[in-house]
């Protein structure tokens, strides 16, 4: 999969194509196995939810009228807030196990090549490709090498960053005694001011909503512009190249 | 001065308290450090039988806050059995003696309590021009630091001077103000942060370690478990509103004149570890948020250059600009918005304009 050269490319989508019985022409592939797109959709929400309680959280929400004993709406949200991050941990727990139990593209999103030269050269095309200099897309299976370079530092890194410092913060309420706190407790050894790690934990929200902003935007042009299905690749898990 | 080897027991009793009194103040003690109902009886055991554990008391670069509060410990009796409980051999602030005569007691505890006496520091040395900024006794307060700590049994770290550095370590840091816990690194170090600590914090940590004879469990970030486990927001009496959502949203709303939660006003009590909300200040008569101000987070570290008192993310101060993570976040990721719309412009004009041809190169 790995394998970019248009040669084996088309070798794959005919080898695809003839084991699935479609026409070569308008080659199919199966890229996304069910797992990863359920994985996808659920962590998608997940965040959505996350980034929303979150944002309340940080910047708190209009007081509410009446006796306090009638209100817990601020108890709701960082309940929801504590319940998606279980739901995206183990999401992601989940996706890492995928990657060695999956087919290769599963492995994508957990390394960048940046040793290999020739995966340079195709990020510099896909640069020009997006600054509107390459007249022509080159097409990919899986992700092309400029939105796996994004995938792994400004989705999975930061994911990874968030999921730790979150269960940091979280470690405060539940307690010194608690997993929580045994578990990653060591995020206050390097910040052993709580506030440093809100402060990352913000700045964390704030590159995954950029994140989720390029990633639908690019998803959904390449779609277009591509000529090659990425929408409705992570539904069906077949990405469909229509030239 | 210098009479170590005499019981607690002893000296409560020659300054004419009584032994109701003594026993009073053991049941106090072992409340108000959360023991059961036997410890009590094991306090006055320990004082009656223990010879009182040696204290010196050093003085660095610091403002004598820390002693100020410890002074006002909350009960009379406490302040008097405290100050005889341990023996204060050498406290600059409090001591009779003075220049060379005082000066000798340190060599003279030093050589015979070896490994015994309780090394006490408020404030912290300057590291900067060999540490000229603090002279002692004609020293740079660090070598008095260094050779009184070598002997030493443990080091108690009194506020956040001692702990992390505080004011004087705030940047730019011109004297080079540095924490005990970096100068000093082959003693145990027990880091009682606060500015100052709160008076029945610090009686109760000597209380527990002339008691016990041994230190008290210490987090990771070595400050004494049994006050510094729990954030101010965790006990802090205003909790319910925080939950129920019913915030402060200006000092003179009608929020605040309800007592809601401060939070949105920049409270630091969710991140600052301290028993303010539980044990309070001046005999438990009151704390900063129970008089409608925000905890500003003073036990935590560099609580002076994490930006506005009133502001619960720190400010990041990069490339001439100050702002905190929000407002950074969120103007990243309205570039990012506006790059993502113009890109989409011109591919959408880009293809309006191309279309013609491509498809007549296609075919």
């Amino acid at each position: 999969m790995l394998d970019k050269s248009p040669q084996a490319l088309t070798a794959a989508v005919a080898a695809d194509a003839v084991r699935s019985g479609l026409s070569a022409e308008r080659g199919v592939v199966y890229v996304y196995e069910a797992p990863v797109r359920l994985w996808h959709w659920i962590n998608a929400a997940a965040i959505l939810v996350l980034g929303l309680t979150g944002y309340f959280i940080g910047s708190a929400i209009p007081t509410m009228p009446g006796e306090t004993s009638d209100n817990f709406l601020f108890g709701y949200i960082r309940f929801a807030h504590f319940s998606a991050g279980y739901v995206l941990t183990l999401g992601f727990l989940f996706r890492i196990y995928w990657a060695f139990m999956g087919n290769p593209h599963a492995k994508q999103i957990f390394y960048v090549p940046l040793w290999r030269k020739s995966y340079w050269r195709e990020v510099w095309h896909e640069i020009r490709w997006y600054a509107f200099v390459a007249a022509e897309p080159k097409k990919y299976v899986a992700h092309n090498p400029l939105a796996q370079l994004a995938m792994f530092f400004m989705f999975t890194l930061a994911i990874a960053f968030m999921i730790v410092s979150g269960f940091a913060l979280y470690a405060q309420g539940t307690g010194n005694d608690s997993w929580q706190y045994k578990l990653f407790g060591w995020v206050f050894s390097i910040w052993p001011n709580s506030q440093d790690v809100h402060t990352w934990h913000h700045l964390g929200l704030w590159m995954i909503v950029t994140f989720a902003l390029i990633h639908i935007y690019t998803a959904v042009r390449e779609d277009i512009v591509s000529r090659q299905s990425i929408v409705s690749s992570i539904i069906s898990g077949e990405r469909e190249f229509r030239d | 001065m210098g009479g170590a080897a005499e019981t607690f027991y002893g000296v409560i009793r020659r300054q004419g308290i009584t032994r109701r009194s003594f026993h009073k103040f053991c049941s106090l003690t072992a409340t108000s450090l959360g023991l059961g109902p036997l410890a009590a009886s094991q306090i006055a055991n320990a004082l009656e039988t223990k010879p009182r554990v040696p204290v010196i008391w050093m003085h660095g670069l610091e403002c004598t806050c820390c002693s100020e509060s410890f002074i006002r410990s909350a009960h009379p009796l406490v302040k008097d059995v405290v100050l005889s409980m341990i023996s204060l051999d050498y406290d600059a602030l409090i001591m009779a003696a003075a220049g060379h005569q005082a000066e000798a007691i340190l060599e003279e505890i030093r050589a015979k309590y070896k490994g015994e006496y309780v090394l006490a520091v408020e404030g912290n040395p300057p590291l900067n021009e060999g540490g000229m900024f603090c002279i002692d006794g004609g020293k740079p307060f660090v070598e008095k630091l260094r050779a009184m700590a070598e002997d030493s049994m443990a080091i108690i770290a009194w506020g956040t001077c001692a702990s992390w550095g505080c004011v004087q370590a705030a940047k730019p840091n011109p004297t080079g103000a540095t924490p005990i816990d970096k100068v000093i690194t082959n003693k145990p170090i027990i880091k009682v942060p606060g500015c100052p600590p709160i008076a029945e914090v610090m009686t109760a940590l000597v209380t527990f370690i002339t008691t016990f004879g041994k230190l008290p469990e210490l987090d990771r970030q070595g400050r004494p478990k049994m006050f510094y486990s729990q954030r101010i927001h965790d006990k802090c009496y205003r909790r319910p509103h925080f939950d129920a959502g019913q915030f402060v949203e200006g000092w003179d709303d009608e929020s605040a004149r309800k007592g809601y939660c401060l939070y949105k006003m920049g409270c630091k009590g969710p991140t600052t570890y301290n028993a303010c909300s539980t044990v309070r200040w001046n005999g438990g008569v009151s704390f900063p948020i129970q008089s409608g101000h925000g905890c500003f987070g003073c036990s935590e570290d560099g609580f002076w250059d994490k930006g506005s008192f009133y502001d619960r993310l720190t400010t990041i101060r990069q490339f001439g600009i100050e702002a905190n993570a929000d407002q950074i976040g969120m103007a990243a990721a309205g570039a990012v918005g506006l790059a993502v719309a113009a890109h989409a412009a011109v591919t959408a004009a880009k293809r309006l304009t191309r279309k013609p041809g491509r498809v007549a190169q296609e075919k």
